[in-house]
């Protein structure tokens, strides 16, 4: 955190000088670990068995926090008799079809409710709950979740109380874990027992009535094959222990970027709408009505999700959105099926996608497998790239790694490149929305030089000249587009729109123009319009709330006046659950919000994540739908049925339950289950540009006997596009490197300061070479294992320059996300710098030989 | 110190008078001894090493603002520092110090029994925080795989030290060099002729010559900031507070109450560095709270301003004179004998 949020980590050494522990867990000593009270290096990839042990440990003596558990998890929930865990299975779970690479989770239910499929293939369920329809290819729906847990089916959910059924979800959890022993942590993760023990300790004696303790994630964490069960593994943890909803508490997902939570809240993502609504898919004649039945949940606040559309709907078509042509909802494009960043890869590849847009984002560096980005690049029409500097993504054609070993010539690509330089933030108004969900609003200081523009510049005058272009026509395929409403007010010489008339939008308004104040307002009869139901209430009352800059000194603690957050300005989510279910604060130094039995309303430090007059007692009618339905104790009220989830019934395409799974490529067998990797992870089809490794104990994986992982520096920022080009921030980490102990030096005599050649069987990097002790042999399996670090930061182009550690990963992702597994694989190290020309290529199919990989090799489920 | 501040004080003034030794030795008024009558009150940095994460935003703040050169492109292999000391075109430098220690056994840090977090947040920015009480379960194990060491990663911002008695300013044969009325010491880049006689004048190393163009340059701890009431722009940037600026005695004060802190938290290896007005430059405008001997941050042990022997250099100049005197005539007398 250190590394990658030092701004953010401020706040931790506030906490430190307060008195807080800080344990950082890493397979590096960083300038985290410099800080922290204890560093705990760990094997990059078996965090969910590192995970599990701490869950067996708090379950096993007790160190849960009973009652939380007990009325706001689904711990007392009795699940189906058919459900049949790993346990049982040897590492997998019931429904699993191996050859398809998927779950059915009809087996996973609760007891009493109907099958809901996993988010992943929740469409597929679309046939069963409209009546008919023909069904389409899954897309992973992992992100539709940013704002509440997945759907459940509808019935009348069986709880145990006591918690002591069999197939209760806690004994269930308990029979679970029972394996991730001290022992088992020690031999698959490498950290002592006694190392161990003392995080366990640490952590359940900070958590309970009395105290909490907070988990932060860089999101690393994300980027595994497992990656979603990494998450869901801290989730189980925290929710035991009580850290969810009360302040210290909660699961912090570091962001790799300044706005990426507001990138996901209003989307980037194919699959999501803005407010996380899902992106339908490709079925015939499917109206408004089937879409929202098919979609929407039944209790808690996604059963609004028709208010929601619609509203989303108007302030996309403004008045040509209407009831009686179902406020355009046929505009929407249509999913057919996975189109993730690395599926457009491959439909570059195969000639299908023809045009490419780049906006801040550095592929040829930044992105597994960057040499499979360049070449689906160099199959394009046209590929528009909008940066401050011209970055290796935009100039792989005349000095990219394929240039250079001449499997390119320039003179032979047909893609035509447009670079159009791109505004800083501080050179346009905005807002950024970081990982608390709070929006802060920053002001243009400068005009951007020269032909710099903004974002929203682009688009705007793009979508206005598209729409010139097609004035007139009369083709229904344009009606989309012209039918827009796309009318900013701009201003100054260079026409920029007013971003705060988008903001406006954003908020929404009733039929009078009037803003909305609150999500609650909204309607699902088009009378409302509102640009993501999230935001809405960010510009309540017509003031920009995000602008909010009352400093800290000057309101309470919970500091609600400082920028806006989503929902409602709600700063800590879930916030019901500081409460214990008779609405009073678990503890006095743990308050946060109760109920306030004089006023009948909920009241506190923070804003009530909850109904604000819905009484503790309150029990909601048999019939009651959507918000309604949730009683007075079910604090979780984006989730379907209002509790944490300690297993997930429906909503993962992976399983219910995290299990320990090796990486794609891993030196190690699996000493938990039979099963070696993830069943379902998503295998690209192997290509001779991204063919897998042989693993565990398979002939040929002692070729690649090191981990690898990448990761970010404090002195550059991702693909490099915003610090490989400055000279201050150049000078302070000039050249790529790589980081391994001195024992793995002598192992493979090489030296500080010299050259290191990093191999995988997608590529071939070089990297000067730093010995340290930051990067610690473990004793993993009972012997020694080494791992290599590498910084992903470099590329060819720019002012500091290195190979991209990128090369060498490859494209196996987690079924939710599609998420690349960068953060643990498997390489070769040798001194030296690498081969020149189409001798790169050839050591990398020497090693392919060596290891006796083919196009089967890592695909087996 | 928040913007703002030093126009306020410099209103209250009141620095105690000068006192007669300008060249060494305890001065409570180095404004005063320069000049200034009605001085603000002395600033200067205290840079607490303990909170200071690496993250190097001191060092790029200085260069965007005072518009410094970028120094070199070179991977020097010494852990994360590419920057490798201060010099003319690097004004802040921060040092990592990457090494194995023997196992101390001692808890890091502290517990927080018995402290109630939330009254500290309602009173955070108004007093100090409470000095955590030791935790009262036993050591948390130091990392030792394979029976290694104890790891430890030392991180700390250096800068000019802007001593109580500059050695560089008391050289200047220009007068480029000046003392603010701050109690600062700065260069004017116009008036430097490149004469150089600071560099060597430096106990810390820290003035240094730009080659291309011969004048001598380092931090002017922002002087133009200063001049409209803003802090320099590294302690600025400090996400962790490690560089603080404001008035000297005030900054002293914290940096005592700091050491007790760690101290009490079982961090008996803290120490300051060049705050005291005893030492060889009658103490540092830029002082330091320490992990461990200077050396370590390849900082002087003992640093001594190069002109505390002047006074006793021109006395023993003049003995030496009047002896020659003597002795000439002494001789002439002779001869006329």
């Amino acid at each position: 955190m250190a590394e990658c949020h030092p701004v953010g980590f401020q706040w931790v050494m506030e906490a430190k000088a307060r008195g807080a522990k800080v344990i950082h867990v890493d397979p590096r000593f960083t300038r985290t670990s410099a800080l922290a009270d204890l560093h705990v290096p760990l094997r990059a990839g078996s965090d969910i068995a590192f995970l599990g042990g701490i869950i067996n440990h708090v379950l096993s003596t007790g160190a849960y926090f009973r009652d939380y558990v007990v009325a706001y998890t689904n711990g007392p929930v009795v699940l189906r008799e058919d459900f049949r865990d790993t346990e049982d299975l040897d590492g997998v779970f019931s429904g699993l079809d191996a050859g398809q690479r998927t779950y059915d989770n009809s087996s996973w239910q609760y007891e009493g409710t109907e099958v809901q499929a996993a988010s992943g293939e929740r469409d597929q369920e679309y046939d069963k709950r409209t009546g008919g329809g023909s069904s389409v290819s899954a897309a992973g729906r992992g992100e539709a979740h940013g704002s509440g847990g997945a759907v459940i089916g509808e019935g009348e959910i069986e709880r145990d109380e006591t918690m002591t059924h069999p197939r209760c979800v806690f004994q269930v959890l308990k029979r679970h874990y029972a394996r991730y022993t001290p022992e088992m942590v020690e031999r698959i993760c490498g950290v002592p027992q006694d190392v161990f023990r003392r995080v366990c300790e640490l952590i359940t004696e900070n958590s309970g009535r009395e105290r909490t303790t907070a988990f932060a994630y860089a999101v690393g964490w994300t980027q595994h094959t497992v990656g979603v069960q990494y998450i869901r593994a801290a989730a189980v943890l925290q929710s035991l222990l009580g850290n969810i909803g009360r302040p210290g508490g909660g699961i912090l997902a570091l962001r790799g970027h300044a706005s990426i939570q507001g990138s996901t809240d209003i989307p980037t993502l194919f699959n999501l709408l803005p407010g996380y609504i899902p992106m339908p898919h490709a079925h015939k004649n499917e109206d408004l009505d089937a879409f929202v039945q098919a979609e929407a949940a039944h209790k808690g606040y996604w059963g609004n999700m028709r208010s929601y559309l619609v509203s989303l709907l108007k302030a996309y078509w403004g008045d040509a959105a209407r009831a009686e042509n179902d406020f355009c909802f046929d505009y929407l494009p249509r999913l057919t099926g996975s189109h993730s960043t690395y599926e457009t890869v491959l439909a570059q590849l195969e000639g299908v996608c023809k045009g490419y847009f780049l906006m801040g984002e550095n592929p040829a560096v930044g992105s597994a497998n960057a040499r499979m980005q360049r070449l689906g690049m160099a199959k394009l029409d046209w590929l528009v790239v909008r940066d401050f500097s011209l970055i290796e993504s935009a100039t792989w054609w005349k000095n990219g790694p394929e240039i250079d070993s001449g499997e390119l010539r320039t003179e032979d690509i047909g893609t035509e490149v447009f670079f159009l330089p791109a505004a800083a933030h501080t050179e346009k108004d905005g807002s950024f929305t970081n990982t608390q969900r709070l929006l802060q609003w920053h002001h243009q200081a400068v005009e951007p030089p020269g032909e710099a523009r903004s974002d929203l510049w682009f688009t705007f005058h793009l979508g206005r000249i598209v729409r010139q272009k097609l004035a007139g026509s009369a083709d229904p395929m344009d009606r989309p587009v012209l039918d827009l409403a796309w009318d900013y007010p701009t201003k100054g010489t260079l026409a920029e729109p007013e971003a705060e008339a988008v903001l406006a939008e954003i908020n929404g308004h009733d039929a009078e123009g009037e803003p909305l104040a609150s999500y609650e307002q909204l309607r699902p009869d088009g009378s409302t319009v509102c640009g993501c139901w999230i935001y809405c209430g960010v510009r309540a009352d017509g003031v920009n709330q995000a602008a909010r800059r009352k400093p800290g000194g000057e309101q309470n603690w919970v500091a609600n006046e400082w920028g806006w957050a989503w929902p409602a300005n709600r700063r800590i989510l879930y916030n019901r659950a500081s409460a214990d279910p008779d609405g009073r604060p678990w503890s006095a130094r743990k308050a946060l919000v109760w109920w306030d039995e004089a006023k009948g309303e909920w009241t506190g430090h923070d804003i009530a994540d909850f109904k604000k007059d819905k009484a503790p007692g309150h029990r909601p009618p048999k019939d009651a739908t959507g918000p309604e339905a949730l009683s007075g104790t079910d604090p979780f009220v984006m989730q379907a049925d209002g509790k944490a989830w300690l297993y997930v019934p429906s909503g993962l395409t992976d399983g219910p339950l995290p299990a320990h799974y090796e990486p794609q490529e891993s030196p190690f067998p699996n000493l938990l289950y039979e099963q070696q990797r993830n069943p379902v992870r998503q295998v690209m089809p192997s290509r001779p540009d991204n063919r897998y490794q042989p693993s565990g104990g398979e002939p040929g994986s002692e070729v690649f006997p090191y981990v690898a992982t990448t990761y970010r520096l404090t002195e550059h920022h991702t693909a490099g596009g915003m610090s490989r080009w400055l000279p201050y921030l150049a000078e302070l980490q000039p050249e790529f490197f790589c980081e391994v102990s001195p024992e793995l030096a002598a192992e493979r005599g090489l030296e500080h300061t010299g050259w290191a050649t990093i191999v995988s069987a997608r590529g071939v990097i070089e990297a000067r070479v730093l010995v340290t002790d930051r990067v610690p042999p473990l004793t993993v399996h009972g012997r020694t294992l080494h791992q290599v670090g590498l910084p992903y930061h470099w590329g060819p182009s720019g002012y500091s320059t290195g190979d991209a550690a990128n090369e060498l990963v490859h494209l196996s992702l987690d079924p939710n996300t599609h998420i690349q597994e960068t953060k643990a694989f498997a390489v070769d190290i040798r001194p030296g710098r690498r081969p020149r020309g189409p001798a790169a290529r050839e050591l990398v199919r020497a090693y392919q030989a060596r290891a006796g990989i083919d196009d089967h090799t890592g695909t087996e489920p | 110190m928040s913007e703002g501040d030093t126009t306020a004080v410099s209103a209250t003034g009141g620095e105690p008078p000068p006192s007669g030794n300008l060249l060494s030795g305890p001065q409570p008024n180095v404004a005063g001894a320069a000049g200034y009558p009605d001085a603000p009150p002395r600033v200067g940095f205290f840079t607490d090493t303990s909170v200071c994460i690496g993250c190097k935003a001191c060092e790029v703040a200085c260069k965007e603002w005072n518009a410094v050169p970028e120094d070199g492109l070179e991977l020097t292999g010494m852990s994360y520092d590419n920057t490798q000391g201060l010099g003319a075109d690097t004004w802040r430098h921060v040092a990592f110090i990457e090494q194995r220690l023997p196992e101390t056994g001692r808890e890091p840090g502290g517990g927080h029994e018995g402290f109630d977090a939330f009254e500290a947040a309602r009173n955070l920015g108004t007093s100090p925080s409470p000095s955590p009480s030791p935790s009262p379960d036993g050591a948390i194990s130091p990392v030792s795989p394979d029976g290694r060491t104890e790891l430890r990663w030392l991180m700390s911002s250096d800068v000019c030290k802007h001593c109580t008695h500059a050695g560089c300013l008391d050289v200047c044969p220009t007068g480029a060099l000046f003392r603010t009325e701050f109690g600062t010491v700065v260069v004017q880049a116009d008036v430097c002729n490149g004469c150089g006689y600071c560099v060597p004048a430096c106990p810390y190393g820290v003035i240094d010559q730009r080659k291309e163009d011969g004048r001598v340059w380092k931090c002017t701890l922002c002087y133009d900031r200063l001049g409209v009431g803003m802090e320099p722009a590294c302690a600025k940037s400090c996400p962790t507070d490690s560089i603080q600026f404001g008035p000297l005695e005030e900054l002293r004060a914290r940096a005592a109450a700091r050491v007790a802190q760690l101290h009490a938290a079982g961090v008996t290896e803290a120490r300051l560095y060049g705050e005291s007005p005893q030492d060889g430059v009658g103490g540092d405008g830029a002082f330091f709270l320490l992990l461990d001997e200077p050396e370590v941050y390849g900082l002087p042990p003992d640093p001594v301003v190069t002109t505390r022997d002047l006074p006793a250099m021109w006395r023993h100049a003049a003995v030496a004179a009047v002896s020659l005197a003597a002795l000439g005539v002494a001789s002439f007398a002779g001869r006329r004998r």
